[in-house]
């Protein structure tokens, strides 16, 4: 009875008589059908033959209760004195007739009356049960709704489905979009009328990073937009702004990007359109990304116009993860991890390179004309040899190469922050001859964005395991308390070890004694693959992109680049340096 | 006007922590004198919530109807507590204070988001709560509703198969039927059936024949509504069924085969239907469906998120973005206006509700209305269960109302009904004294 406290301790006897009654006849339930109760004739003789209803009866049975309780409480009373007894050190004498007799008598009424407490305490279970487990439910749900305020919340408002977020815009300003370093890359300035402007004082720089807020969202200013609109001011600032009608400071977005470093990737790529990438391959961390032709975010409104006519720069594009390139000599990684795959030692393979091979109707050249000569596989890789990879697409296949090329994401969506363009494969076993030599040395129909390039150069550089690319380092008030840190977490296995250190050490010949040479004389170890893909200009002449995408090994801080110079020529004439100026940047910042 | 939303904000979590409070301390309290003053406190913030809530919508819609609709709440609210205070002086008290504090959040919420349906609603509740005062009366005199047996399982199966019919011929999950102009959510309705025949056929005798019968019977109810797509109501039926025979029989196999058999049955379910299969789809990942079945649940979530803790005030959120605000996702709209604390407090108070019955159904002495007592509050605590549940994606969804607080006809009369059964059976209790 789980009422029963309601009065305190004492029970009135008249309560005490219906609980009793109440309880019995829970126990011994409707005596006409429940038959199951052997306890109940024994304790109650006579009841099970009467209906429940009539005065009479009920008066009959309140007087067996009666008596019943009274024995209960002659046996309470009997209990005490025997406690009292033991309590007193008397030495013990022979126990009257009477008392043995009353004993006696007690003992079979305290065992019959305590199976009764047990089947009342049995009988309420289901209640009990039934209500806790209610009550647990409800209590489960109010959890959840904690949990999903404190933990699910942020994460699920953040989709861009959500078209909320342009009303939170109403009350809070904007908050700042900073850099690792902590240099602001975007604000909100609010007039004197009320009217926010968005600066952006590094103007081009950041620009496709960053991203714009007029005409759409695009960049950062995108991906962050409901961080930037939310604001986790101190609760009590909250309100008093509220009552001020004053809006809410938002939260403040850091990015991993480093500024000096995307400052001196913007000096290094000079003129050249095209894309810088420097990331972090054990964490994934973007530190820079470049893109260029640029745009002022700044005076977007008023250039927006003339920059949309332009077909020919298209500067809104951040080449960096949306920019469709051949992959060049690039690409040979791939194919030598598919001829890894099959073989499992380099050694197996030889060649001799006459600086031209002639598959169907095409001849393939080595780059300017070179003969590389007698070579196994780490020569032909660290000289780039056109002619020797052709003759390994052809030993290999279209399956072979298409499997590798499945496994390092081609055709996939890649999963980034900012928009990203998926890398295209389109040689499959009912292509020619001409197009597998083609792709396996890296032109041929294949297309890869730098951003791919750097993910799969990452993989190699942290032992075959692609960390989740990312832009967001942390996100924090307007005080500067730091309201959430971005974690780090593998997204997959491209390579396994064994795979990704034998492309390591070939990749580091490439610059001892290969194309990259350029970079050798460096203490951060540079591994690395150049490219020089050529494209048709838009005039029909021929043109080369310039490659490099590499990777860094020092005790920490190590650091993949990927450099794409459009027709900037061969990848060792100018994304070489260009790579070599990156990482020179990057070691004297950390230091 | 931003100024008196902001006040009324907070205001409303305070005010709601306090009826909750009082909800509980009431239970706490034995001194007569004590819990009358906690029942006066809390007919006080009724007034004070729905007055100010209006307040609100009459600044934002300043429409005629803003004005005269809580006017016409309040002479309900008046009303209501009089008559029973009049008429039955032994009812709960605490369980009137509750009903009317649920139907007037739903009066705040549903007036907000679309002024007719409110007054739709008020009157539905108005009217439903006049008829309801004749039920703890039949309860006294009807000693006959305990052995209506086969009447009760008739009623429900006819109801349902008709549902199933005319849906299968309108092509599609169609819940209500329309008789003479008013639409009837004959599911609504059967439960009170199913509860009163499981009761009256488990009171009398618990034999193995008779708990098969029984179980035979309930799930003829629930295989119809899950072909229906009734899936919420299906649910409520089945625990409320194994509640009413484990209380009834006392052994923990029942139920236990019971539930087995439900998971299995559920399994099943899961490959035959596809509308089932869509549901758990939607639940796993809602923003992989966004554009079909994951979008409900997505909008329910997005407007949960931006009411935060306190809510984006009332009239200042974007409840209308969410289909169907009104009934199944009433109560995201609430977390979105009102907030999470004021949310979980309604929950508490939905709790105690369920308290109260339970209690009851432990007081009183009549086997029948035992069973009765606590089918019924099942129903109810379950059913809150689904549909919060749901909105919050802590479960998949199954399309079910916040009793008292969504809007629907159906489903407001019939928990009305449910209650007042309640209220006669607390009178009836003390009766048997």
């Amino acid at each position: 009875m789980q009422f029963r406290k309601k009065n305190g301790n004492t029970i009135s006897d008249e309560e005490l008589r219906r609980q009793l009654s109440d309880e019995v006849r829970d126990i011994l339930g409707d005596p006409k059908t429940d038959r199951t109760d052997p306890a109940g004739p024994s304790v109650y003789p006579g009841l099970e033959d009467r209906g429940i209803g009539s005065r009479e009866q009920e008066h009959l049975r309140e007087e067996r209760l009666r008596e019943e309780r009274l024995r209960e409480e002659h046996l309470r009373e009997e209990r005490l004195r025997e406690e009292r007894l033991r309590e007193e050190p008397l030495p013990p004498r022979p126990a009257s007739p009477s008392e043995r007799e009353s004993r006696e008598s007690v003992r079979p009424v305290r065992n019959e009356v305590n199976s009764v407490r047990r089947k009342l305490r049995r009988s309420k279970g289901p209640y009990l049960f039934i209500s806790a487990v209610t009550v647990l439910l409800f209590i489960t749900l109010i959890a959840h709704l904690i949990y999903f305020n404190v933990r699910l919340k942020d994460g699920i408002i953040n989709s861009p489905y959500n078209r909320r977020q342009n009303t939170l815009a109403e009350f809070v300003v904007r908050g700042p979009i900073r850099s690792s370093d902590g240099a602001t890359l975007a604000y909100t300035e609010t007039g004197e009328d009320g009217s926010e402007t968005r600066v952006y004082p590094y103007g081009r720089i950041f620009a496709h990073v960053v991203g714009f807020m007029t005409h759409g969202k695009s960049g950062l200013e995108s991906f962050a937009n409901y961080q930037l609109l939310t604001s986790h001011s101190n609760i009590i600032d909250q309100v008093i702004n509220d009552f001020k009608r004053r809006k809410n400071e938002g939260d403040a977005f850091v990015t991993t990007i480093n500024s000096e470093l995307q400052q001196a990737c913007y000096e290094i790529l000079g003129d050249y359109r095209g894309a810088i990438i420097a990331m972090e391959p054990d964490t994934g961390a973007i530190r820079a990304m470049v893109s260029k032709p640029d745009f002022d975010p700044n005076t977007l409104a008023a250039d927006w116009d003339e920059m949309v006519g332009d077909s020919s720069n298209s500067q809104l594009v951040n080449r960096a993860s949306q920019g469709l390139y051949a992959p060049g000599s690039t690409f040979k990684i791939l194919t030598t991890l598919a001829w890894y795959q099959r073989d499992r030692k380099l050694e197996k393979f030889h060649f001799d390179c006459t600086g031209e091979l002639t598959v169907g109707e095409i001849t393939v050249h080595c780059y300017e004309g070179a003969a590389h000569g007698e070579e196994d596989l780490a020569e032909a890789f660290k000289h780039s040899c056109n002619t020797a990879f052709s003759q390994i697409g052809l030993d290999l296949r279209a399956d072979a190469l298409t499997s590798v090329a499945r496994r390092m994401m081609f055709g996939e969506s890649l999963p980034f922050d900012l928009a990203a363009s998926r890398s295209r494969w389109s040689l499959s076993s009912a292509s020619s001859d001409e197009e597998l030599v083609q792709t396996a040395f890296g032109q041929g129909k294949t297309l890869v964005t730098p951003y791919h390039m750097a993910l799969i150069c990452s993989a190699i550089a942290n032992k075959g395991v692609l960390m989740k690319p990312h832009l967001t380092d942390h996100i924090e008030n307007a005080a500067g308390k730091r309201i959430s840190s971005y974690r780090p977490s593998a997204m997959r296995t491209l390579l396994s070890t064994d795979e990704a250190e034998t492309l390591s050490s070939l990749m580091r010949q490439v610059v001892t004694e290969g194309t990259a040479a350029a970079l050798a004389d460096r203490s951060c170890n540079i591994s690395g693959k150049t490219g020089s893909a050529e494209f048709y200009r838009s005039d029909g002449s021929i043109g080369t992109h310039s490659w490099f995408t590499g990777f860094s090994d020092t005790e920490d801080s190590d650091l993949v680049v990927v450099v794409l110079a459009e027709d900037g020529g061969a990848g060792s004439t100018t994304a070489v340096p260009m790579a070599g100026r990156v990482f020179d940047t990057w070691y004297s910042i950390s230091s | 006007m931003t100024i008196l939303t902001s006040i009324m904000k907070y205001l409303f979590v305070i005010l709601m922590a306090l009826f909750v409070l009082r909800d509980y301390t009431y239970l706490a309290h034995s001194d007569e004198r004590k819990r009358k003053r906690n029942l006066n406190s809390q007919i006080r913030i009724m007034y004070l919530t729905v007055g100010l809530g209006y307040v609100i919508i009459m600044a934002n819609k300043r429409t005629p109807l803003s004005v005269i609709l809580p006017a016409g709440i309040f002479l309900y609210f008046a009303v209501t507590l009089i008559c029973y205070r009049l008429i039955y002086p032994k009812a709960s008290m605490l369980l009137v204070n509750n009903m009317l504090m649920l139907l007037g959040v739903g009066f705040i919420m549903i007036g907000r988001i679309n002024e007719s349906q409110a007054l739709k609603q008020f009157l539905i509740a108005a009217g439903g709560t006049v008829l309801a005062f004749i039920i703890p009366v039949l309860i006294r005199r009807l000693r006959i509703l305990a052995s209506l047996t086969w009447l009760y399982a008739f009623v429900g199966i006819v109801a349902l198969l008709g549902v199933l019919a005319l849906a299968r011929m309108s092509g599609g999950a169609k819940l209500s039927l329309t008789v003479g102009g008013i639409t009837i959510q004959f599911s609504e309705l059967v439960k009170i059936t199913l509860v009163f025949f499981l009761a009256s056929k488990l009171s009398r005798n618990i034999s193995f024949r008779n708990v098969v019968i029984a179980t035979a019977v309930a799930a003829l109810h629930v295989v119809l509504l899950v072909l229906s797509t009734d899936l919420g109501t299906a649910l409520v039926f089945f625990i409320t069924y194994i509640v009413i025979v484990y209380v009834a029989t006392r052994k923990p196999l029942y139920p236990a085969a019971g539930l087995l058999g439900g998971a299995l049955a559920s399994v099943a379910a899961y490959h035959l239907f596809g509308h089932v299969r869509q549901r758990v789809t939607a639940w796993k990942d809602p923003f992989a469906v966004y554009d079909t079945s994951g979008y409900q649940i997505v909008q329910g979530l997005f407007a949960i998120g931006a009411g935060g803790w306190f809510g984006t005030g009332l009239c200042r959120g974007r409840p209308d973005t969410i289909p169907v605000a009104t009934k199944d996702y009433i109560f995201a709209a609430i977390c979105e206006e009102f907030g999470a604390f004021f949310a979980i407090c309604l929950l508490l108070a939905c709790m105690s509700m369920y308290i109260l019955i339970i209690n009851i159904s432990m007081l009183i002495r009549n086997r029948f209305y035992k069973l009765v007592a606590i089918g019924l509050g099942t129903e109810y605590a379950f059913q809150v269960f689904l549909t919060v549940g749901g909105v919050t994606k802590f479960i998949p969804l199954t399309g079910i109302t916040l009793p008292l607080v969504s809007y629907g006809g159906s489903s407001v009369i019939s928990t009305i009904i449910m209650l007042a059964i309640i209220q006669g059976l607390y009178i009836l209790r003390e009766d048997e004294e």
